[in-house]
């Protein structure tokens, strides 16, 4: 006991120092002279932090919260309970309510929130087909999305096609760029899947980047279309009306509506035998392939089904931006999409819509830390896997793949 | 013929950064079986440190040559120290998790590091003091400047040194023991916990020479340089066969000079598109690189 005391503090010191290492040479050393009162300001901050951490913990293992604890533990419980007791169309309809109901509760600002959380949540739920059902990791995801993106863009200056016309257009564009990225990575699994996908991505964006005359590379493509509406005007008797969407809360309603569906169709994906097939070669895909599943074409299937979210996505940003420019589809997009469906957890659907909470409103709730949002990120997302690898709302049924069991 | 001289002298010594680099990846790859996401990132702190080193050194009035000199070897230094600490904090717990939280974690630390930097040293350009290694050889209308000199030199030091240590030390014969199974050479009394942290220090070393080297040829560095080169230098561990240390360093050779000579022949807009398509098509037609043996199946 008094051993693993005198380690713990042990090591937290010779952290302490190694810290301050990496730091000083780094804010300290300027070519007029040494400086040591930024970096000692800084590291004092951190290892107080870092002090209040440490102390937290070591009261925690002499047991000094076993008490609340044990009162979280029988709320968590109760909740539980509750919560299973309850039908679970009530707790659905409760939010669905919410939801359609945040536009008359909040301003413009409140509404340009939510249209980028939903926007991520398509795009989670896309991923969360990929990675979360068939357990193939991809970092290029966000390829896709900008597939979809253009494609609106260029129906819309082109052709004038409209929103609703080229969303399935989009769709499917997106869906062939999926199979054109998934046919020639079936064969690789794991970490190498990740760096190839990554490369696709890559390639896709630096393609939008320089196909001038398509694309008009860094510049970007403005003057796309909005999303119109019919609707029946009561005003002189009855008729059909054209309405653009213009407000932001009526763009609100229409990524709401796409959010919908592909809630929809990812849980009845799910629950489907594809679903299921998915989740077998997650798991081991040498045993689903002698049970008869067969991986080539389910492979390629979540490759292209998760794409079309993400084109929907697209297409939608496309219109809410009304520019696209291949700026918004780097790799830290992809990062940042990944990272909410992980911290989310892999595979449940509520997970995935909680952590694109978390990753895009919360940051907005911290404004005035900006510039620190990236690191912290960053930072989060080593720490969520160190901490609760499986997520915020991890999935019922999750298992390891076989071969990382050794 | 002049202009193909002089691609191949470009070639060969962007090719040598991209060694220098790969080498990281292959070492902790091989030892661990991890992409170490965050290496791109020890590059461009060893490009950031070379900077505030030197120019420091320079104020002092210290002589080029031990400007770079010390610059180099402290950057290295520094690098390391960093790298055993990402380990210690990023990938040590998770030696016995899922590969995908490992993969995770790193790719964390690189967004971390990538920001630290950011904001420690803002976002704009730091200029390398290219006065110092200004000038060159001109053979007709091949130029072959000192700089390019200095970096084979240094390449090639480097690697040579790398070569002794893994090939010819105790340290080097713990490394590979453990790379092949970590249990049994724990076995033997060799802990696996010193070596990895080891590995990891002596990869970041290598891409912080790497990350000084590109600061002082294209003169400037800037906190998102690590990303490219990283996944770059990565296809060049691949190429070479994962793991696999001549391969790394051939693999490096290869994807500079196709760089070059793709900018120069093809299209420079593209060229960082080639690494990408050699990356995918050596995957899918030899997953194990050039010089790699078979791994098992699991791993490709």
């Amino acid at each position: 006991m008094i051993q693993e005391f005198k380690k713990r503090w042990a090591s937290f010191g010779i952290g302490l120092i190694w810290l301050f290492i990496i730091l000083w040479p780094l804010l300290g050393i300027k070519p007029e002279g040494f400086e040591f009162g930024p970096t000692i300001a800084l590291w004092s901050k951190l290892a107080v932090a870092a002090l209040c951490i440490m102390i937290v913990y070591e009261l925690n293992i002499r047991g000094v919260f076993d008490g609340a604890k044990k009162v979280g533990a029988s709320l968590a419980d109760g909740t539980q309970k509750v919560y299973s007791a309850v039908p679970q169309w009530i707790p659905i309809l409760m939010v669905l309510a919410f939801a359609l109901a945040f536009p008359a509760m909040t301003g413009r600002y409140g509404h340009d929130v939510a249209c980028n959380v939903l926007i991520y949540v398509c795009l989670g739920l896309g991923l969360n087909i990929v990675v979360g059902l068939a357990g193939l990791l991809d970092l290029g995801y966000i390829a896709f999305y900008g597939v979809g993106a253009y494609t609106y863009a260029l129906l819309s200056i082109h052709f004038q096609l409209s929103f609703w016309m080229s969303l399935p257009i989009a769709g499917s564009l997106a869906a062939i760029a999926g199979c054109i990225i998934g046919y020639p990575t079936l064969r690789m699994r794991g970490d190498y899947l990740a760096i190839v996908t990554l490369g696709f991505g890559e390639i896709v964006r630096l393609i939008l980047n320089n196909w001038m005359e398509l694309t008009n590379g860094p510049n970007g493509l403005s003057g796309i279309q909005r999303p119109g509406l019919s609707w029946l005007d009561p005003t002189n008797g009855f008729s059909l009306e054209h309405l653009w969407v213009k407000k932001v809360w009526m763009y609100y309603y229409v990524i709401l509506f796409i959010a919908i569906c592909t809630i929809i169709a990812v849980y009845r994906l799910n629950y489907s035998r594809i679903g299921r097939a998915w989740e077998a070669i997650r798991e081991d895909e040498t045993a689903a392939e002698l049970m008869g599943v067969n991986t080539f074409l389910l492979k390629l299937l979540a490759y292209a089904s998760g794409a079309v979210f993400a084109g929907f996505a697209g297409a939608f940003f496309a219109s809410r931006m009304r520019f696209v420019s291949p700026e918004s589809f780097t790799f830290l997009e992809s990062a940042m999409v990944l990272a909410m469906v992980v911290l989310g957890g892999m595979g449940s659907i509520p997970g995935v819509i909680l952590g694109a909470l978390a990753l895009i409103a919360l940051p907005e709730v911290f404004r005035e830390f900006d510039l620190y949002r990236m690191l912290v990120f960053g930072g989060v997302m080593t720490l969520m896997m160190l901490v609760r690898p499986k997520g915020i709302w991890p999935a019922k049924r999750v298992g390891r793949r076989s071969e990382e069991m050794d | 013929m002049d202009y193909f001289l002089q691609q191949l002298i470009n070639g060969i010594t962007l090719g040598g950064v991209y060694a220098l680099i790969a080498l990281g990846y292959t070492m902790v790859y091989g030892i661990i079986q991890l992409i170490n996401f965050a290496h791109g990132e020890f590059f461009a702190a060893g490009g950031y440190m070379g900077v505030i080193i030197i120019s420091y050194l320079a104020a002092q009035g210290v002589s080029p040559v031990l400007c770079i000199g010390l610059g180099l070897g402290l950057t290295m230094a520094y690098c390391a120290l960093l790298a055993m600490a990402v380990e210690k904090v990023a990938y040590k717990p998770l030696r016995s998790s899922s590969r995908l939280s490992v993969l995770l974690s790193a790719l964390g630390m690189s967004i971390f590091l990538q920001n630290g930097l950011m904001l420690t040293q803002g976002v704009y350009d730091k200029a390398y003091p290219t006065e110092m290694t200004a000038g060159g050889f001109e053979f007709g209308n091949v130029v072959l400047s000192y700089m390019q000199i200095y970096i084979v030199l240094i390449t090639a030091g480097l690697l040579v040194a790398l070569n002794l240590l893994v090939f010819k030390t105790r340290i080097g014969k713990a490394m590979r023991a453990t790379a092949q199974d970590k249990i049994m050479s724990a076995l033997v009394g060799i802990n696996s916990n010193k070596i990895i942290s080891l590995t990891f220090a002596i990869g970041a070393g290598l891409a912080a020479a790497a990350g000084i080297m590109v600061g002082f040829y294209y003169g400037s560095v800037n906190y998102s340089m690590g990303f490219v080169p990283g996944i770059k230098a990565f296809a060049a561990a691949v190429l070479g066969g994962i793991g696999n240390i001549t391969g790394a360093m051939i693999g490096g050779l290869v994807i500079g000079m196709v760089e070059i000579f793709a900018a120069g022949y093809l299209s420079s807009e593209y060229k960082d598109v080639f690494a990408f398509i050699i990356l995918i098509a050596v995957l899918y037609f030899r997953p194990t690189g050039i010089m790699g043996e078979n791994v098992d199946d699991t791993r490709v």
